[in-house]
């Protein structure tokens, strides 16, 4: 079931309105408030609920993660970067938190600082690799990494 | 014009004090019918007390008085006194400057017109409060609004929701505009110039701001204190309107019990600072 809002919770910050993928939440032009302009084209990927500051958003729990009619909230803290989920069922009995971290270090120190590495020469320029590409896309030797050099194998069957 | 109670000279040649005092009773009883009738509408005290029993029926404790006491004094410290519920610095700051320029606006008018005290205190507290008004409600009005709908909403169009901070700003422009007329010498609200222009179009505004109240956001000053006391409680009661627990990350219990935390952000993880929060939301 696709995203709502409770009216009475939400302030207009427009957090959700940044971070929709489909550009589907928008806020109401008479009461100031967010809402699901097209339920239909949600696909219930919960960054809304998970940016909303006043928890004021809200999603039925699809049937492939929690029974129908449970209730499924979420907290995203950002400064503990951990993500709490709560399913409840709905006989009411059942009622599950999940803690899950969602950063190992502060936010914003993890960027590469491109600005601090040495401009590239002309031979660099004309080639055809991308700004450090072979170490990016992790070649060594010029060959491609592989299962067997990384020292892995497949298994058969259904191994998870 | 600062230090002169405009309401003296107005009963001196125009309008007598008993008539004002008449027309803010009037506009008290229009405030309460309409919070009144704006809850029967909406049936939103009905609902309120209905989230009210299903929270308790899903509490893991009771709260006591006592916390219940310190939870309203809370509740009053940040999210009534202090706008904490917004999280964007400009809406909060421009909501605070409309709310105490309108506390004291209505605070100073009763105590002039009702003639509690003729100390020039509260006739600058009137002019403060309605240039509190003015300077929250622009910038609301030509800055934050037109971001907020971000919609292409200019400051020109209006819809039904800007009745409540319309007829707020109109009030204290023309409330100042009359003021500043009649004490500068550009004649009394009698002599039908523009002085009596302005005291028309601030009568108008403010009638229209007291007596709208079922349709415009007026009631928002009575139940947004209600509501977030009811959210603090539900906070304290656990039944945290079903949101999951808030977690000490450096409880070897909660450890123990969600071993992904002590296995990817180590024993005692440090404070991630605020991450899509960084930059205020400005819609795309």
């Amino acid at each position: 079931m696709p995203t709502f809002v409770y009216m009475t919770r939400c302030d207009g910050c427009g957090q959700c309105v940044d971070i929709c993928p489909s550009d589907i939440m928008h806020i109401d032009k008479s009461l100031r408030r967010a809402y699901n302009i097209e339920p239909n084209m949600c696909w219930e990927c919960y960054s809304c609920v998970k940016a909303c500051p006043h928890h004021a958003i809200d999603v039925r729990g699809y049937a492939d993660f929690a029974p129908l009619g449970s209730s499924v909230r979420v907290h995203r803290d950002e400064e503990k970067g951990t993500i709490a989920w709560r399913i409840k069922f709905r006989n009411g009995k059942k009622d599950m938190d999940l803690l899950a971290p969602i950063t190992t270090k502060p936010w914003g120190s993890g960027h590469p600082k491109l600005s601090e590495a040495s401009a590239p020469s002309a031979e660099m320029r004309d080639s055809e690799l991308l700004f450090n590409e072979p170490k990016y896309v992790a070649m060594n030797d010029s060959a491609l990494p592989t299962l067997e050099s990384n020292g892995l194998e497949i298994k058969e069957g259904v191994y998870y | 014009m600062f230090e002169t109670n405009p309401f003296a000279e107005l009963s001196v040649t125009f309008i007598t004090p008993e008539v004002m005092q008449m027309y803010l009773i009037v506009m008290a009883v229009l405030v309460a019918g309409g919070t009144i009738l704006d809850m029967i509408h909406k049936k939103s005290a009905k609902y309120f007390f209905q989230d009210s029993e299903k929270a308790k029926k899903n509490a893991k404790r009771t709260v006591g008085a006592g916390e219940k006491a310190g939870l309203a004094v809370a509740t009053l410290a940040n999210e009534v006194l202090t706008s904490g519920e917004f999280s964007n610095t400009k809406r909060r700051l421009s909501h605070l400057l409309t709310m105490y320029g309108f506390i004291g606006f209505v605070v100073a008018t009763i105590v002039m017109i009702f003639g509690f005290s003729d100390n020039a205190l509260f006739a600058q507290l009137w002019h403060i409060g309605a240039i509190m008004l003015c300077v929250g409600g622009y910038w609301f009005w030509f800055f934050i609004r037109v971001d907020v709908n971000s919609e292409g909403v200019r400051w020109y169009q209006l819809r039904r929701a800007d009745l409540f901070i319309v007829s707020l700003f109109t009030t204290a422009t023309f409330g100042l505009i009359w003021s500043y007329l009649q004490s500068s010498g550009a004649g009394a609200v009698a002599d039908m110039g523009w002085t009596t222009l302005f005291f028309a179009l601030f009568i108008i505004s403010n009638t229209t701001l007291f007596s709208t109240v079922l349709w415009s956001k007026f009631a928002h000053m009575f139940f947004k204190p209600a509501a977030a006391l009811q959210k603090r409680i539900a906070h304290a009661d656990g039944s945290n309107l079903n949101l999951p627990g808030d977690y000490d990350l450096t409880d070897p219990a909660v450890q123990a019990r969600f071993p992904d935390i002590p296995t990817y952000m180590g024993k005692n993880p440090p404070n991630m600072g605020p991450g899509i929060r960084r930059e205020p939301a400005n819609h795309y």
